[in-house]
């Protein structure tokens, strides 16, 4: 293969460091190659993504969340070093890519050509990498997850449907040259030759609905914007991922933010509009220094700016911080923050389709959404509708959190079922532990159960079950999560996240809160029950935004599936996982206590008694149920109840 | 054109397509729905969900934002509905200080009325907010944030309508709060105490300052003469607070019970109103004839007055000299009636009722005193000379009307239209015309100036002169006719500038609600009570003569511009607040630089400033010897970025890039 690429590139360089400019322009529709000249195009830009350039090799290295905080950092650091050391450093790319979903085993280094797939990698394990795969093409073993080299192999990307992740973690997200030769504007280029009728006519038939949550159809709420007269309109991406656990966006942004900006250059070609905004949240240092980067390419390429590409198009993008505030992912909300006001929510109507940004018409889709547009120009409607539902076509990001053994991210077709994500792609869960539930959705969503495990995952059957696709969060949980506390997390969160505006949902999570608060204590009464089910059905009748009226979910949820739960909590002062802290009993095993007397020397409270040699035991009234007993004792004979 | 329908709780109901919302469909219908946050003269917000109606699948909507459509069907109590507006009720009281039984607003507190109407009989949730300090520091004004319900109807008055914008909200979530710009005490920030806040506010959280203890006390004192003075406006609106039409004139009701009360004289400040237009037609004549600081806007309405003295300095010299009637009348009893009665200064107390809360702290100013005595020792507005009489328990209804005492309770219909939008106007003009002209008016009805709009424009030719007129009322309408103005896309000879929509008659002291219907009702009261009257031009009261002859000589003399004129200063907006920078500490002997970061400053560049002199400081070893200083409004802000090395203003400012021009030639040389 070497010697192909060799051949060709004396006629022709393309390489990151140094691409061919008559080819990226061939690529972007700016200049016509003659049948040769494109032909060996074509053979470039496969030998370049199949070998990446001239080097003879490349090591990618994932920067996204969970690698990053794992130690990647170090690892390129000692990766560059190593290379000099050896003098390699000229003939061995380094690539930091976005995430490559496969967070729990990072941080993950793949050595190209070969395609080696390497685990948990630190930075001891440098050296060896270089001298032996580098160098000598030998695989590892120990760094392999379960001895399989390949990362497609993997029963983590098996079953997955990588589309708008497919380059993330692959190319060179500061390298507009890498993401061009991998498809990028082409599926504006096409969106161009259509009317921008045809274009939400397109839209409309291969049944995207937004991603990040709601579920609404991408090309009817492009209609309605369009439909709209008014000279000035904006397109806005709302990249503001609030819920616990989610990195669905932030992981594309810092992966492929090309696809993203693409996007919306369709969406802006469609509504008319001439401008867009990224909101994203500051704390995505990474994801808007990969924004800008992009932005500042585009623009030097002439994809953004007057007249993109020869087109006619003008279309200009900006990047807005938003402070971190959870309402602001409310697309009114996230309006008024981007116009420098206060971030709540306003009344609907008038949607932003009719007056949104600065009064004007406005479309604001999810990172996810966008990340699907050019993809479904590029390839069709067919294409895109291969995989998924009729009702939910394509695909869904998935950061999948909590106690399963691959934590991470997943990119997998809708209508999958829960088992197949959670045992297969996820592993089971960790230490063979019991699967309870999934909370998916986040703040806003609700539980699935052991009897939704085969119930294919789409906004309908979702939505029936009670719970919603929601942005992508997907936790889950074992046996011993209590779901009356995680009911009582997710309200906390709502409470601190209500922006205050409308009653029900700033005075009404507040007090759905306290009864929580009570009943993992052990003081809640049986009416407390009624109390926060006529709470919960205000809260959600009468809110003002999409926050308020799903801020319940997670405890009506909790109520529907796991009302045992709660009245243990209530009627026995009980925690049947052993989670509420409060509520746990301590107790001593006799058959299993040897009477050693080490409880009772750690007991911080003197509750533990006994006689060497004879079983020993716990003063309920006394014990303050810190635990401190239990990590003492070496015969696990205190039961947990 | 086809008729068009909706259905409300069954029943056909016929839509123009003009109506705002389907809650202005409801209540035209006849059906009270409840709101907190809707009023039809402010913005939607949509944030109490009192409003909500069922549509046909079941869901809840907000009929303040909805529009009404052909078709469409809704019911508005259904019980979902009822158990909604319950709990959301039983929520607010939960958080409310419910001190019901002695809070000012008792009886007339929207929250009170509709927790009793929507049957909330227990509140099963404890307080939790912490108790949060009550702002006295206004003179008008008491804000007490522990009554708070968050509806956000002030904030968007004083913004929206009245362009101030002193009230936001601040925290987020539970947090939340509405406070005054940085959270100071009102008495600190630009409020101009027009009291439109108090008169939106729901519950207690806003109310007017309470001066009633004040004037009981000097009624039952025996060696005071307690002098009170009716405002115009007054006489319009008190009957609404005893379920009487708006509008009606009960001035001589008002008259019989104060003098129940106890007060020994009882005059109409329509009368100083007359006064008023003498000196202020007088000095405008002056200015046409002379040219000079034209348009003359008029000075009467004191929160016009400390608006203009907060944001247009530049304008302060086209302001009136002339006091406001109240100020005047003040002056009158206690320069000239006290004497002419051998009343000594000390007993006499002059008491005012006027429609209007920045009426209180008018009469605090320094500026309106004399001899260390203030002019005026009281003020009372419509809605606490009410409660007095409640508290007297006087019959007010069966009360015998009694007449004004003279000689200052004659007055010309003039002065009584004061207290209207265009009634400033419209009685200098019956003077002016005569004046200019030379002839007698005979023709005094100038219904250009009349009417509720927020601004009305009129030309008219005196005698070969054309005299341009502007009528602003509502100070978010001023702001706008005074960039006009700056900007030079037009311009006036006159223009009369009152601070409430409507003009006093819409004042924050006036009875609730104070909405454009009763406006419009209390306006023709006043327009009725001129017509009537049987003086309509100020110069023809026998009084005003009278009082010319005997103290006061000519319009404009020495002594009336004693007595009966002041002066207006730049004040600031915000009281002072300095933030502190890096380089400091021992700043006994450093120059100090304050550069201004306020909004304006900011934007031109100031931040950088700062931060280039504290870098060139650094650069040249000198910042043991600076302290430098983030500073919140200098009052420069058309020169920004501002800067004051140490107590000097740099007058032209300091742009980006003279930083360092600056830093050598003005810093430098200091140091050394």
């Amino acid at each position: 293969m070497s010697k192909i690429f060799e051949e060709l590139t004396r006629e022709a360089v393309n390489t990151p460091k140094i691409p061919c400019r008559e080819f990226i322009n061939a690529k972007l529709g700016l200049t016509e190659l003659n049948e040769e000249k494109s032909k060996l195009a074509e053979e470039l830009s496969t030998v370049y993504r199949r070998e990446s350039g001239v080097f003879d090799c490349q090591i990618a290295l994932c920067k996204g969340t969970g690698c990053h905080s794992s130690g990647e950092v170090a690892l390129c650091q000692k990766i560059d070093e190593v290379l000099k050391e050896k003098g390699l450093r000229d003939k061995v790319n380094i690539v930091e890519t976005g995430c490559r979903g496969f967070c729990e085993m990072g941080p993950l280094v793949e050595i190209f050509p070969q395609h080696i797939f390497y685990c948990k990698v630190k930075p001891e394990n440098i050296e060896d990498i270089i001298t032996k795969t580098v160098m000598n093409g030998q695989v590892i073993e120990e760094l392999l997850f379960d001895g399989i080299p390949i990362a497609e192999q993997i029963p983590f990307y098996k079953k997955q449907v990588r589309r708008v992740l497919k380059e993330s973690g692959h190319i060179n997200p500061e390298n507009i040259n890498d993401s061009i030769v991998h498809e990028a504007y082409q599926g504006f280029l096409k969106a161009t030759k259509m009317t921008p009728e045809d274009v939400i006519a397109v839209m409309k038939d291969s049944g995207l609905r937004g991603r990040g949550g709601g579920g609404f159809s991408t090309g009817l709420k492009w209609e309605f914007t369009r439909a709209t007269p008014s000279a000035k309109k904006y397109i806005i991406c709302n990249a503001d991922e609030g819920d616990p656990g989610a990195f669905m966006d932030r992981s594309l942004l810092e992966g492929d933010p090309h696809k993203i900006i693409e996007g919306m250059m369709i969406a802006g070609y469609a509504i008319g509009a001439d401008e867009g905004y990224i909101y994203v949240r500051a704390e995505y240092p990474l994801a808007i220094h990969r924004l800008e980067i992009a932005i500042a390419q585009c623009k030097e390429f002439g994809i953004l700016g007057e007249n993109v590409l020869g087109t006619g198009f003008n279309f200009n993008v900006k990047i807005k911080q938003g402070a971190g505030a959870f309402v602001c992912g409310e697309e009114t909300a996230l309006i008024s923050s981007i116009e420098g006001k206060r971030g709540m929510p306003t009344v609907k109507p008038p949607f932003p389709s009719t007056s949104g940004l600065f009064g004007k018409p406005t479309s604001i889709n999810n990172v996810e959404t966008f990340a699907n547009v050019p993809l479904i120009l590029n390839k069709g409607v067919a294409w895109f509708r291969q995989v998924g539902t009729p009702k939910s076509a394509g695909t869904k990001v998935f950061a999948m959190t909590g106690k399963i053994r691959n934590t991470g991210l997943v990119e997998v077709p809708m209508g999958i079922t829960l088992r197949e994500i959670v045992f297969e792609i996820g592993g089971g869960l960790k230490d063979g532990a019991k699967f309870k539930a999934a909370q998916i959705g986040g703040p806003s969503g609700g539980c699935l159960t052991e009897e939704h495990l085969d119930m294919p995952l789409d906004y309908d059957s979702l939505q029936a079950a009670g719970a919603m696709v929601g942005s992508g969060g997907l936790v889950i949980l074992d046996e011993k999560t209590c779901m009356v506390e995680t009911a009582r997390y997710f309200m906390s969160f709502t409470q601190n996240e209500s922006c205050g505006k409308c009653i029900p949902c700033r005075e009404g999570t507040g007090r759905m809160l306290e009864i929580m608060e009570r009943i993992v204590i052990g003081k809640g009464k049986m009416e407390d029950i009624s109390l926060l089910e006529e709470l919960a059905h205000t809260i959600k009748d009468a809110s003002l935004c999409g926050l308020g009226k799903t801020a319940p979910n997670p405890v009506l949820s909790t109520l529907k599936y796991f009302h045992e739960e709660d009245l243990a909590h209530i009627n026995d002062q009980r925690c049947p996982a052993g989670e509420c802290a409060s509520l746990r009993i301590f107790e001593i095993v006799p058959e299993l206590c040897k009477g050693c007397s080490k409880c009772a020397r750690v007991c911080p409270n003197n509750a533990i008694t006994g006689e060497i040699k004879k079983p020993y035991v716990i003063d309920q009234e006394k014990c303050i149920k810190c635990g401190a007993c239990e990590s003492a004792c070496p015969f696990n004979a205190i039961k947990v109840g | 054109m086809t008729h068009q329908y909706m259905e409300v709780n069954n029943k056909k109901v016929e839509i123009t397509g003009n109506e705002k919302n389907i809650l202005e469909v409801v209540r035209n219908m006849g059906i009270e729905i409840p709101t907190f946050c809707y009023h039809s003269e402010l913005s939607v917000y949509g944030a109490c969900r009192m409003c909500m109606v069922e549509d046909e699948r079941g869901n809840l909507v907000a009929s303040c934002s909805l529009k009404p459509q052909a078709g469409m069907k809704i019911k508005t109590h259904t019980k979902k509905i009822m158990d909604t507006r319950r709990m959301i009720l039983e929520l607010l009281l939960a958080n409310h200080h419910q001190d019901c039984t002695t809070c000012e607003k008792s009886g007339n507190c929207k929250l009170q009325e509709l927790a009793v109407n929507m049957g909330v009989k227990k509140v099963r949730f404890k307080p939790r907010k912490p108790w949060q300090d009550i702002d006295t520091s206004s003179a008008s004004i008491v804000r007490d944030p522990n009554k708070c319900i968050l509806c956000g109807d002030c904030v968007r008055m004083c913004s929206e309508v009245q362009g101030v914008g002193v009230l936001g909200f601040i925290n987020r979530g539970p947090n939340i709060n509405v406070v005054p710009a940085f959270d100071k005490p009102i008495a600190d920030v630009d409020c101009v105490n027009c009291g439109q806040c108090v008169s939106i506010c729901p519950t207690g959280a806003l109310t007017i300052k309470d001066d009633t203890l004040k004037v009981w006390e000097a009624l039952s004192d025996p060696k005071k003469k307690v002098v009170v003075q009716i405002a115009p406006a007054v006489r319009v609106a008190i009957g609404e607070e005893f379920n009487h039409t708006e509008g009606s004139n009960y001035l001589y009701k008002s008259v019989a019970a104060l003098k129940m009360m106890g007060a020994d004289y009882v005059f109409d400040t329509s009368f100083s109103a007359d006064l008023t237009v003498v000196e202020e037609a007088t000095e405008f004549l002056n200015r046409v004839v002379k040219g000079e600081k034209l348009p003359q806007f008029t000075s009467c309405c004191p929160g016009w007055v400390t608006y203009a003295e907060k944001n247009c300095p530049d304008l302060l010299s086209n302001l009136s000299s002339c006091k406001s009637p109240q100020q005047m009348f003040g002056a009158v009893f206690k320069k000239f009636f006290a004497k002419k009665m051998n009343i000594p200064t000390e007993d006499m107390y002059v008491v005012s009722v006027m429609p209007c809360t920045a009426k209180k702290f008018e009469a605090e100013r320094p500026e309106m005193s004399t001899d260390s005595y203030q002019d005026v020792d009281a003020v009372i507005t419509t809605v606490e000379l009410a409660r007095m009489i409640r508290k007297m328990g006087i019959k007010f209804e069966e009360l015998e009307p009694a007449s004004l005492d003279m000689p200052f309770g004659f007055s010309s219909g003039a002065g009584v239209i004061f207290g209207t939008s265009g009634g400033v106007a419209e009685a200098a003009l019956r003077y002016a015309v005569e004046k200019l002209s030379g002839e007698t008016l005979n023709e005094v009805n100038f219904r250009e100036v009349r009417g509720l709009e927020g601004l009305k424009e009129a030309t008219f030719n005196i005698h070969g002169k054309d005299i341009k007129l502007a009528v602003v009322s509502g100070l978010a309408n001023t702001q706008q006719l005074i960039e006009k103005i700056r900007k030079k896309e037009v311009s006036y000879d006159f223009v009369e500038v009152m601070a409430c929509p409507g003009g006093c008659i819409g004042g924050g002291g006036q009875p609730v609600p104070n909405t454009s219907e009763t406006r419009v009702l209390r306006s023709k009261g006043l327009y009725d009570i001129d017509a009537k009257s049987t003086v309509k031009k100020a110069q023809n009261n026998p009084t005003i003569e009278k009082l010319y002859d005997e103290w006061l000589k000519t319009p404009n003399s020495d002594e009336a511009h004693y007595a009966l004129h002041t002066h207006y200063g730049h004040k600031k907006r915000i009281g002072g607040m300095e933030i502190k920078d890096e380089a400091k500490e021992n700043a006994n002997e450093k120059i100090v630089i304050s550069v201004c970061v306020g909004t304006n400053c900011y934007l031109k560049g100031s931040y950088d400033v700062l931060q280039e002199l504290i870098g060139l400081a650094r650069e040249h070893g000198i910042e043991d010897k600076v302290e430098f200083k983030g500073t919140f409004c200098l009052e420069n802000c058309s020169n920004g970025p501002s800067i004051k090395v140490s107590d000097d203003l740099h007058k032209y400012g300091v742009q980006k890039e003279e930083t360092q021009k600056f830093f050598n030639n003005v810093v430098l040389p200091r140091v050394k």
